[in-house]
């Protein structure tokens, strides 16, 4: 087939029109030359025989007459060994190598290969010839940093085929053809470590969705004991600037008990993707002894990279979840933030002069944000594994203002909801997801009716509160006054959790289990004081206490000590039957 | 030789339409106007119909005006000539200097691979206690000062660019007064500082889309001066009249406004200026510090609300001082662990102490009773405020740090602080007045 190539009749920011005379597919990838650089597009609307290409680069010095080739694939990715400990832009290409080879500044136009050519891995073939095997069935495994990377038949294929030929076990690149494979018809496929998905379709090489419903312990104690989220299950967390979204991410990233974290970092700061790149691999997963960088991935196109590739961005992420899914491992995908991605739609969507909806976002906003969530999920794999997809979204709302329609619209697809809060992160009392107006519909690792009465007393406490700032501390009953200082016991001992503490930052499953019961304890125990001003000091003076207990560990004497201490403060101020 | 084109098809706004083939985006052309002579940047493309932003404004161009397409990009001269020089947006001489074409550098370049950059590390110190002390600023750090019309934070800039430790400081202002360009370059020059300065300034008498160009022309200009190992510090003043400058493009070029009539990429636009602010593995850095005015002292308007999802933190002026609440520096915690030991304890007690001072505030306006503590906690926050938050007192921030701690011995007893004994045996002073 000749190359389909059209030329350049209009261009628009980063909207290119083109006239074509072969047939074109939408939301295939086109190339515009300009000079000796090629810049990678991708068809968005074809209207008579002009298509419409949202170019992922600077398009300055293009002209009009420039020609386009039309390459014919959707915007894929490459699947494979090697990907792990990557750091790649939106498009997948990979950073570190574009440093080696254009220096300090992002060159456009050059585009890698997302796998290393050079590196061999020990493949161990598990298919034999003769074997029937469908897409997703796995062909063999190489080892890839903790766990057995499964070389798996392309998902493209469709229906039942027969492995024909095999390789020996052997060191090989990832160009390798494992194995041949052949249909009912006849047609012959050979199968290589690599192998490409374009990233807005779904991989659905699965036997059947299932319903989420292990927790997924993040040891974040607000989040798993109150605002639970599920393996395989889809949240958000909305927060205006400043109010600890990406350190929040960050620390999930860092403990949250999943095989595989991929981070997007999607139209934000660059300063951010370079902690997490210069911090963790000088971290340990606590779970492996490992490099933490092993079982991290991140895939970045922050504020100042072309618009169009950040669009690409949240799928390119997405669908390399899904293909370590397929392996049976439980994978986190952490985007920051979403509203980002759906500002690059909104500013396409201005280029191509759509009818705006709210806030000039396109009509369409919804149901992209819904597509793009409805990728996490628990499935059942053909071999009886599962494996899931986590994903956590920021959302930054204009103003703080979680009435916009990025937030709303995701709202209406998410699990759970993390709420951050400006008087919260003002007061200092992080995470400031906020206690009363978020939500999840997960179970969580902790008694749900313990926490529905943790809950009450923060309602209460909260009303008290109100009240008080209208008739002063004076007009409060004693009754009322004890109750708000639970509900801020509570708040300061459990919901805030201080991230920078080596032990305090990561409260593990058993011992939320344990230090919830014992404050639920408090919660519930009828307290006796003389008059206000003792309780307050003996609250206050609990909560000092049980600060330092949280920040011993569970299997030190200190917190045998501690939690004597608690015991009996509390024995000196309960009834006594 | 390059072609002229005389008819222009449409002019509205400072955007005219000409017929032309073979021009690329983003060109410049010279526009002749019956006034004056401009360049303009072609910013669509639509068949053979080009339209141009004129940097003078379209004021004076007729429809038989000469277009002459000059086959390459903005672009500013970077030489060590720049120096102690000034020019407006388009990198014309405003001070009846030479005018410099050696080495022309183009503007608006690729962003910085986030592979080479590096965790910044190194303080900036400024002299100024709520910075210093309170919220640390750092080398490559973006941050802007939000503040209403009014507050004094021009001359906030002009005291930091002044004692800042940077080897090069360049002044990009967008829309200012004449009198605040003047004052400007009087106190680099005064101090002695001009000979380290590069201004790039449009004032507001100045046509709008030399407003648009003054951060990618400062911008471009500080990179390469980071490249060869300088340490430059950029003062952007003010964002909003470049936001507004964005707007009235965008209208003209009959975009759909996103909110309150800013184009639906106001943010990218900040951003690909903001994230300029980079330290190089191996190589210099720059700092951005930018003003935003807040209309209305609307933290929630666009320019600003953008503009906090950007940056690293923001300052908040408000009645000629630095708010402690609100403002922050995200970077602080990579630089205040390791000034002195007890930076962090006296960062945290003092505000904490100076958010106890505005409840009891609050009270007492209420007409509750004041108790003991209170009345120590209204004398702390006299002294705080005096002492530390007032925008004239200019002191290193070990002096800082010392003064902190004889502000608290003089108002309250070790224990009441909450600071661990520890520290306290060590920096409490001995004396109290």
């Amino acid at each position: 087939m000749s190359e389909n190539v059209g030329q350049i009749v209009g261009i628009n920011g980063n909207l290119i029109t083109v006239h074509f005379d072969n047939p074109v597919t939408q939301s295939e990838v086109g190339y515009a030359r300009t000079g000796d650089v090629a810049l990678k597009s991708e068809v968005i609307r074809i209207r008579g025989d002009n298509a419409e290409l949202q170019v992922f680069e600077d398009t300055s010095g293009l002209k009009v007459g420039d020609p386009v080739a039309f390459s014919g694939n959707l915007l894929a990715v490459e699947l494979g060994p090697g990907l792990l400990a990557q750091v790649y832009d939106g498009l997948q290409n990979p950073l570190p190598k574009l440093a080696e080879q254009c220096g300090f500044f992002l060159q456009r136009g050059t585009y890698l290969k997302a796998l290393d050519r050079e590196k061999k891995w020990a493949y161990t073939p598990k298919a034999r010839k003769g074997d029937e095997v469908t897409a997703g069935d796995t062909l063999g495994t190489v080892p890839e940093g903790i766990f057995e990377h499964r070389i798996m038949v392309p998902f493209r294929l469709a229906g039942k085929w027969q492995v024909t030929e095999t390789v020996a076990a052997g060191s090989y690149d990832v160009d390798q053809v494992v194995a041949k494979l052949r249909n009912e018809r006849g047609d012959e496929v050979a199968a290589k470590m690599v192998q490409e998905w374009p990233v807005k379709v779904p991989i659905k090489a699965y036997a059947e969705r299932l319903r989420p419903t292990d927790p997924l312990v993040t040891k974040v104690r607000i989040i798993d004991t109150f605002f639970p989220v599920a393996r395989g299950g889809v949240y958000c967390i909305p927060g205006p600037f400043g109010a600890g979204k990406t350190v929040l991410q960050q620390i999930t990233s860092k403990h949250a008990d999943v095989d595989v974290v991929l981070v997007a970092a999607c139209g934000e700061r660059a300063g951010e993707v370079v902690e997490t790149l210069r911090e963790f691999p000088e971290l340990t997963d606590p779970r492996t002894g490992k490099s933490l960088m092993e079982r991290t991935l991140i895939i970045c196109n922050t504020s100042s990279m072309p618009v169009a590739a950040r669009e690409a961005s949240v799928y390119t992420a997405v669908t390399i979840c899904e293909y370590y899914r397929q392996m049976g491992l439980n994978v986190m995908l952490l985007a920051d933030s979403t509203s980002r991605w759906a500002q690059a739609l909104r500013e396409m969507s201005g280029r191509l002069e759509e009818i705006p909806g709210e806030e000039a976002f396109p009509a369409y906003l919804e149901s992209v944000i819904a597509a793009f969530y409805e990728r996490g999920g628990v499935v059942r794999l053909k071999d009886g594994t599962t494996g899931s997809v986590t994903i956590g979204g920021t959302v930054s709302p204009a103003g703080g203002n979680f009435d916009e329609p990025v937030t709303q619209a995701t709202l209406k697809v998410v699990g759970a909801f993390h709420g951050l809060n400006r008087e919260r992160s003002d007061a200092r009392r992080y995470p400031a997801i906020h206690p009363l107006d978020s939500w999840s519909k997960y179970p969580g690792v902790v008694d749900a009716q313990q926490v529905a009465q943790a809950r009450k007393t923060l309602r209460q406490g909260n009303e008290v509160s109100q009240m008080m700032k209208v008739v002063g501390e004076e007009g409060t009953s004693i009754e009322d006054f004890v109750v708000y200082l639970k509900s801020e016991f509570l708040d300061a001992t459990y919901l805030q959790q201080n991230s920078f503490h080596d032990v305090d930052a990561a409260t593990g499953a058993d011992r939320q289990k344990y230090v919830f019961a014992k404050i639920h304890g408090i919660l519930t125990a009828k307290v006796f004081f003389p008059d206000k001003d003792a309780a307050r000091k003996w609250f206050l003076q609990l909560t000092s206490v049980t600060k330092d207990w949280n920040l011993v560990t569970m299997d030190s004497a200190e917190f045998k000590q501690l939690e004597q201490r608690i015991d009996a403060m509390l024995a000196e101020v309960s009834e006594h039957a | 030789m390059h072609k002229v084109y005389h008819r222009i098809e449409q002019i509205a706004g400072n955007v005219i339409t000409v017929r032309a083939e073979g021009v690329a985006n983003g060109e410049l052309a010279q526009v002749v106007g019956t006034l004056s002579t401009s360049l303009a940047q072609v910013i669509r493309l639509e068949k053979d119909k080009v339209f141009l932003q004129v940097f003078a404004g379209s004021r004076g161009i007729s429809t038989d005006g000469q277009v002459r397409f000059l086959g390459h990009k903005m672009d500013v001269s970077f030489t060590e000539a720049l120096l102690g020089r000034v020019f407006n947006g388009s990198g014309q001489p405003r001070d009846n200097g030479p005018e410099l074409d050696e080495n022309r550098i183009a503007i608006g370049g690729p962003s910085v691979n986030p592979a080479k950059r590096i965790i910044p590390r190194k303080m900036v110190r400024t002299g100024i206690p709520m910075i210093d002390v309170f919220n640390s600023l750092v080398e490559s750090q973006k941050l802007p000062i939000f503040a209403a019309a009014g507050e004094p934070y021009n001359e906030l800039l002009a005291r930091i660019a002044l004692q800042a430790e940077v080897d090069i400081i360049i002044l990009g202002g967008m829309g200012l007064k004449h009198d605040d360009y003047l004052q400007f370059r009087d106190t680099l020059e005064a101090n002695g500082a001009l000979s380290r300065s590069i201004l790039f300034i449009h004032t507001a008498a100045d046509p709008t889309v030399e407003c648009q160009m003054v951060p990618d022309i400062s911008l471009a200009v500080a990179e390469q001066f980071a490249l060869q190992n300088k340490r430059v510090l950029v003062l952007l003043t003010d964002m909003t009249s470049f936001a507004d400058a964005l707007k009235e493009i965008a209208i003209t070029m009959e975009q759909i406004p996103a909110n309150r009539g800013y184009p639906g990429d106001l943010y990218s636009q900040l951003a690909s200026r903001y994230e300029k602010a980079v330290d190089f593995e191996g190589a210099g850095s720059i700092t951005i510090l930018a003003v935003t005015t807040m209309p209305g002292d609307d933290v929630t308007h666009p320019v600003p609300d953008n503009t906090g999802y950007i940056t690293e933190g923001q300052f908040y002026l408000r009645n000629g001082r630095i708010e402690p609440f609100g403002s922050l520096s995200r970077l602080k915690q990579q630089v205040n662990g390791k000034t002195r030991e007890d930076h962090r304890t006296v960062m945290n007690t003092m505000i904490q102490l100076y958010a106890s001072y505005k409840e009891t505030l609050e009270k007492q306006s209420m007409g509750f009773r004041m108790s003991a503590w209170d009345n120590k906690l209204l004398r702390y926050g006299e002294r705080f405020e005096k002492e530390m938050m007032d925008l004239s007192v200019n002191i290193p921030l070990e002096a800082a740090l010392d003064l902190g701690w004889q502000i608290m011995a003089d108002c309250f007893e070790p224990a009441e602080t909450g600071i661990s004994s520890k520290l306290t045996e060590q920096f409490w002073p001995k004396q109290t007045a």
